[in-house]
């Protein structure tokens, strides 16, 4: 059996999940329940001036059938009592010693404000701070949240008033409100911060009610943009990590990865791409805190099969094989191969190949059921009709190399090679 | 006595002759089972479908709450498309074909789908159709049944004024007339008619047959073409000694009786042999076990493996009790005092295969008896051959022979369904009304 213990910056816990700072982690009924369910550590929601809530605040979108592809909310901080919030916090700490309790905190836009919250916190015992540079609704109007992660400089600023105060390790959580999470995570990194921890959520819009016309959620009449999260954002929270993985100041600290991860191999995709352990909350937001069984024993199968004895052996191994795209191999290429014996003849490779690809595909017609193959010659090894393919493993991308040796774009307009002539 | 009626109290003959097929009760329920659907490119289903609907479009229509663009797919291409989905033999059409079959998957309940539109579009009389201005051309339809009607419907779309002569009291031919209860209500049939007519232009004279009220001369004479979808007649005569007795029915018939009167009036015996295993077998000898049979037997003369009916049919049959002989051919029928006393049967084996390679039931020269007070021949319809060679309409065997074009040796009068196929599906009928229709079309717009 595989070690799947974490270690995050001296704060252990029994595997690398934790609960995302969000609705689950808000008192210690649900913190409690989820550590009996299981789950590694928590982030508490944030903590910040005490806030009124509207209702209804979540939205969501579905697709082909299945609920709550992505989420979306118009929550803000924790609209508790601080003082109730610290009281349950510490005690939440004596019943679950080995979990690990970071605690979210979003302070009003001083030094003595921050700094003081950071005091209260710290005397309940917690382990770690978790900095709210990310919120994109309702705290951004305020000055904090989203409009604090922004802009690097007060970024930078907020984080060196924490790093005056704190003694406890903290972690930066990045907004993806921005065109690059790079310049915001390297202010922090400068100026201090232990860790980051990313992505918040996404702005956004889930959609229109179309028999009242107004945006979801719907707050008698009226809507505001929220913040987007789910399985949809995993791709672009994806991305995201992989750039401060890959930048020399930002990757010298730790990442907890959040956004869309829903099971172990989200997971450890996230950690393959730099994060030391991960933050959950639509997934359990929609199925409760039970599914950490299959998330830890998941990657426990995996990394047994895999030979992976703990989880530093495979955190990050996958980010150096993200390059630039003018350093891919040009003469790396691959057809599809269709198995005959596989095949359901559903067409639907045929089609979206011929409407909207490369026309690769020959369609030998049949009553009822049609015959299709490639024509090599044509396919380009785009991947299309494999992706949409209903049967595992039915189309192959098969190597064709176009020259033994590695070609990559600058080399090739270098020597002059040619172009496509249709 | 043994041939009675009314051996099931009402709430009985109610749960046994209420629909077979449940429809989809929620949108949840359609939506779970229409988004299984893979929206393959030149659907394998929709090939096997004889009216080319569009199935893949139907389904994703559901899939986006478009249920009125699903039930217009359906219609256009099948404007039965309601009762469609209740009577057709789907494991050997469209769900047969699906491509779930190919991974050892159950198929998509596209019948139940289909349903699922249809029925809304029935019950909320959507109009999904606009006729085209009246062209001033007018075309008489011989049958009200689903060649009938969907050679009207088609018609009518493009600006045809359509007269429909029916000889019986309401319209959907074999479908109000000739098929189980429990697959299609009458309530449904007439609401699906009254449906195809709502778009206009169509109007039908009931109790108006074909050779006693109308002559073929006479529309010939009065339309700018005639549509001859007159169906198929009673069931062929066995041939053998007592087929007279009473207590001997055509199956046909006894379905007939049991569309157009209550289910208590319906008299039905103890011990009922029905002979044939195609659709209309299993639909008679299931209907007599809900009507109270205490046992129902159906004879074959071949095995499984050659029956006419689907496996669906045939466990419909077994699942309400009806026994099975295979290789039996009725050879007498016995009789006490003018009524059916028994059936003796010739066991059979099965031969070479003939000329459609099927191999054929040879007698072994051994017979058993079955002790029966009732007897329903299902071994297959016959045409209207009196009605078709009085007319000197060309015919094969009383089936009426129709060029490339749909029509017979009588200028502007077509022909189409069961009156020339001899007698298949409803789908298979409906598309012979579309096919008219564009025959009708092509002769009656034709712009000299």
């Amino acid at each position: 059996m595989a070690d799947i213990s974490s270690n995050f910056l001296g704060i252990k816990s029994p595997n690398p999940y934790w609960l995302a700072s969000a609705p689950p982690t808000d008192k210690k009924i649900n913190v409690l329940r989820a550590f009996e369910a299981g789950w590694g550590g928590v982030v508490w929601k944030t903590l910040g001036t005490q806030v009124k809530n509207v209702s209804s605040r979540y939205s969501a979108v579905d697709y082909h059938g299945s609920r709550v592809m992505g989420f979306n909310n118009i929550e803000l901080i924790s609209d508790r009592p601080l003082h109730i919030n610290l009281r349950e916090i510490r005690e939440v700490l004596k019943e679950f010693p080995d979990r690990a309790m970071i605690v979210s905190l979003m302070a009003d836009n001083s030094r003595e404000s921050w700094q003081e919250l950071i005091k209260q916190v710290e005397d309940t015992g917690a382990h770690g701070l978790e900095l709210n540079f990310g919120c994109p609704h309702g705290m951004t109007e305020r000055g904090m949240g989203a409009a604090v992660g922004q802009d690097p400089e007060i970024a930078r600023m907020v984080v060196e008033w924490v790093m005056e105060a704190a003694t406890i390790p903290v972690i930066t959580k990045l907004t993806p409100n921005v065109h690059s999470v790079v310049p915001a995570g390297k202010a922090c990194v400068e100026a201090g911060t232990n860790a980051l921890s990313l992505i918040n959520t996404i702005q956004s819009v889930t959609g229109v009610d179309l028999d009242t016309l107004v945006p979801n959620p719907n707050v008698a009449g009226k809507s505001a943009f929220g913040g987007y999260c789910g399985p949809a954002v995993k791709p672009i929270a994806l991305k995201m990590l992989t750039t401060i993985a890959q930048n020399p100041i930002t990757r010298q600290v730790p990442v907890s990865g959040i956004g869309g991860i829903s099971t172990w191999k989200d997971a450890v995709e996230f950690m393959l791409l730099g994060a030391s352990n991960v933050q959950v909350c639509t997934a359990a937001m929609k199925h409760g805190f039970r599914i950490i069984e299959d998330l830890c024993e998941g990657l426990n199968n995996w990394m047994d099969e895999k030979g992976f004895s703990t989880l530093d052996d495979f955190i990050g191994k996958s980010v150096p094989t993200l390059t630039n795209w003018e350093d891919l191999d040009i003469n790396y290429h691959i057809v599809a191969n269709i198995n005959q014996d596989k095949c359901i003849h559903c067409g639907l490779c045929y089609i979206a190949c011929e409407d909207t690809s490369h026309q690769s595909i020959n369609l030998a017609y049949g009553k009822p059921y049609n015959t299709y193959s490639i024509k090599e010659e044509e396919c380009v090894g785009c991947n299309l009709c494999k992706l949409v393919c209903p049967v595992e493993d039915c189309i192959t991308m098969v190597e064709q190399r176009k020259g033994p040796e590695y070609l990559n774009w600058k080399e090739y307009q270098r020597l002059g090679l040619p172009l496509n002539d249709h | 006595m043994p041939i009675t009626n009314n051996k099931l109290t009402f709430s009985e003959y109610q749960e046994n002759f209420s629909d077979i097929h449940p429809p989809f009760e929620t949108v949840e329920g359609a939506s779970v089972e229409a988004n299984r659907c893979l929206f393959c490119y030149d659907a394998p289903c929709m090939k096997s479908c004889p009216t080319s609907i569009d199935v893949p479009k139907f389904i994703k229509q559901i899939t986006t709450d478009n249920i009125k663009g699903s039930a217009h797919t359906i219609f256009s291409a099948n404007i039965m498309g309601g009762g469609c989905s209740k009577v057709c033999p789907v494991e050997k059409l469209c769900e047969g074909a699906c491509v779930y079959n190919l991974l050892e998957e159950k198929p998509i309940s596209i019948a139940r789908l289909q349903r699922y539109s249809t029925d809304q579009a029935i019950e909320q009389k959507w109009q999904l159709f606009k006729r085209k201005p009246f062209t001033g051309k007018k075309v008489a339809v011989v049958g009200a049944g689903p060649a009938g009607l969907s050679c009207a419907h088609v018609l009518s779309r493009e600006g045809v004024d359509i007269t429909v002569y029916e000889k019986e009291q309401k319209g959907g031919g074999l479908m109000t007339y000739g098929i189980a209860a429990y697959k299609v209500t009458p309530e449904f049939c007439e609401e699906e008619v009254d449906y195809i007519t709502s778009l206009g232009g169509i109007e039908i004279l009931y109790g108006r047959e074909l050779g006693k009220d109308i002559s073929l001369v006479e529309l010939q004479n009065q339309y700018d073409a005639v549509f001859l979808a007159i169906g198929v007649g009673l069931t062929r005569e066995l041939g053998i000694k007592g087929e007279k007795l009473e207590g001997v029915e055509d199956a046909i018939s006894f379905i007939y009786n049991l569309r157009t009167n209550p289910y208590n009036n319906i008299q039905v015996g103890d011990k009922v042999v029905v002979i044939g295993m195609g659709m209309t077998a299993i639909d008679a000898a299931t209907q007599a076990k809900r009507l109270g049979a205490k046992e129902v037997t159906l004879v074959y003369r071949r095995t499984q493996d050659e029956m006419p009916c689907t496996e669906a049919e045939l466990n419909i049959a077994k699942l309400d009790g009806c026994k099975i002989i295979w290789l039996a051919a009725p050879k007498k029928i016995l009789g006490k005092h003018g009524k059916v006393s028994g059936l003796m049967c010739d066991v059979m084996q099965l031969g070479a295969p003939d000329t459609s390679g099927r191999r054929s039931p040879e007698s072994t020269g051994e017979t058993f008896t079955l002790e029966v007070d009732m007897i329903i021949k299902a071994t297959g319809q016959l045409p209207f051959e009196k009605l078709v060679s009085y007319n000197e309409l060309q015919n094969r065997n009383g089936k009426i022979t129709i060029d490339e074009n749909g029509i017979t040796n009588w200028a502007k009068v077509f022909a189409g369904g069961d009156c020339v196929n001899g007698g298949k599906e409803v789908v298979d009928a409906v598309q012979a009304g579309k096919d008219a229709a564009k025959g009708i079309l092509n002769l009656i717009m034709k712009t000299d």
